[in-house]
């Protein structure tokens, strides 16, 4: 039991894909101008993460090795087709600000690195569940950046306005920088290092180091 | 002409793969320490680009659009949700070739891209002008003009990157912060910079 608790919470922190690892970065900045969205394009990928994980892992014994790329590359983009199918047939208005993201799914690199990562050396069920945890981790970075954008940018949260804006007679001027792109490189920028001023062992090592300065009188 | 030279602009600086549309981050942030290597990735990126979107952009017309198989007798086929998978079938198949024919009649490239072209079939940047492509529905020559612009952009954003990270390393940043942190932040602001020419046009 301990290690199925295990599979699904380290990855929300001692080893977030976006944080620590850098996987799946690209989505992460661009659809999280609006809460809504990000909180589907999340489920989405969560999705596609948990079966790939679990059908590469039913066929893992099969699979020659020498075209295993291929497979997972199909059966990945299989199951995005479908749900990019389905997000077209039950919620248009979000696919289509989605737009270019959803098929994106299938180069994510979260889905093909746990794929071969995990799914290719473990039995079908511990897979599934941690293509769920990487899919919670992926989208918890994506929730607060979402958030934080989306709050200070146009002021409310999944639509209902939260800080009324001046042009509404408000008291709160909204940030338009926040609904910009560099905005998102500079969320993920802080929340990295406020992941790491708390887990010290994350902090990467020095790539350079100075030299310590010469006392006064050595220059003489 | 001045139309395909006016996408190209905009694909190169408007709206910069990596640094307005987020596309290949992995790889821009995972290969960007050194210049040489972000050269040769960045080459390898715009030579696949330049072959891929132009044939995806065949095969989007003339097999899986809607109408597109006439001439089988059967006019309201749209084999559209297929898209994906030849996609990334074509672009995987392409890097094979690229990298079997580089192999066999220039061993210099090949050796100089080495381990970069296997990486690219993953690179999202290459997948996501392909969709960006069908998306916006471009003609054939607009496509090799998109596709061009578009990877020399990329190149363009990696090979900066890695200048300013080269000399990045000799400061002296926050222990939380040094690494991947301070590459975001410079991200974000070469991103700054590069709005600053979303006036651009000719």
């Amino acid at each position: 039991m301990s290690s199925v608790k295990q599979i699904l919470l380290t990855p929300l922190f001692e080893n977030n894909p976006i944080a620590l690892q850098i996987l799946g970065v690209c989505s992460a900045l661009a659809v999280t101008t609006q809460l809504s969205v990000t909180l589907v394009m999340c489920i989405a990928l969560t999705t596609v993460t948990a079966f790939s994980n679990l059908f590469i892992s039913m066929i893992r014994n099969q699979m020659p090795s020498s075209i295993r790329i291929i497979v997972q590359m199909t059966i990945i983009a299989s199951l995005v087709i479908a749900v990019d199918q389905f997000l077209q047939a039950f919620a248009y208005e979000i696919s289509k600000n989605l737009s270019v993201f959803v098929g994106l799914i299938i180069t994510n690199c979260i889905v093909m690195g746990r794929a071969e990562a995990f799914a290719m050396k473990n039995p079908p069920v511990l897979s599934f569940l941690d293509g769920i945890g990487n899919g919670m981790g992926y989208s918890l970075v994506l929730i607060v950046v979402a958030s934080i954008r989306e709050l200070f940018g146009s002021g409310s949260l999944l639509g209902f306005q939260i800080l009324p804006l001046i042009e509404n007679g408000g008291w709160y001027q909204a940030n338009g920088l926040m609904l910009l792109s560099p905005s998102a490189f500079f969320i993920i920028g802080f929340f990295i290092w406020a992941v790491r001023s708390v887990k010290k062992d994350q902090v990467e090592a020095r790539e350079f180091r100075m030299a310590s300065q010469s006392t006064p009188d050595g220059a003489f | 002409m001045e139309q395909l030279l006016n996408l190209f602009v905009k694909a190169v600086f408007i709206e910069n793969m990596a640094l307005q549309m987020f596309l290949g981050m992995c790889t821009f942030l995972a290969v960007s320490k050194k210049i040489e290597t972000a050269i040769g990735l960045g080459v390898a990126v715009m030579v696949v680009q330049v072959i891929t979107v132009p044939a995806n952009n065949i095969i989007f017309n003339h097999l899986l659009r809607e109408g597109a198989l006439d001439w089988l007798g059967m006019p309201e086929l749209s084999l559209q949700f297929l898209g994906f998978l030849c996609y990334i079938g074509v672009i995987a198949a392409i890097v094979q070739i690229l990298e079997m024919f580089l192999d066999k009649y220039v061993p210099a490239l090949y050796n100089a891209l080495g381990v970069f072209l296997p990486l690219i079939t993953v690179n999202c940047a290459i997948l996501g002008s392909t969709l960006l492509m069908v998306e916006r529905d471009y003609s054939f020559p607009e496509s090799v003009a998109f596709g061009l612009g578009s990877g020399f952009g990329w190149a363009l954003a990696i090979v900066a990157l890695a200048g300013i990270r080269e000399k990045l390393k000799y400061s002296d940043v926050p222990e939380g912060l040094r690494g991947l942190g301070i590459t975001f932040i410079t991200v974000g602001l070469m991103s700054l910079g590069f709005m600053s020419l979303s006036g651009v046009s000719l």
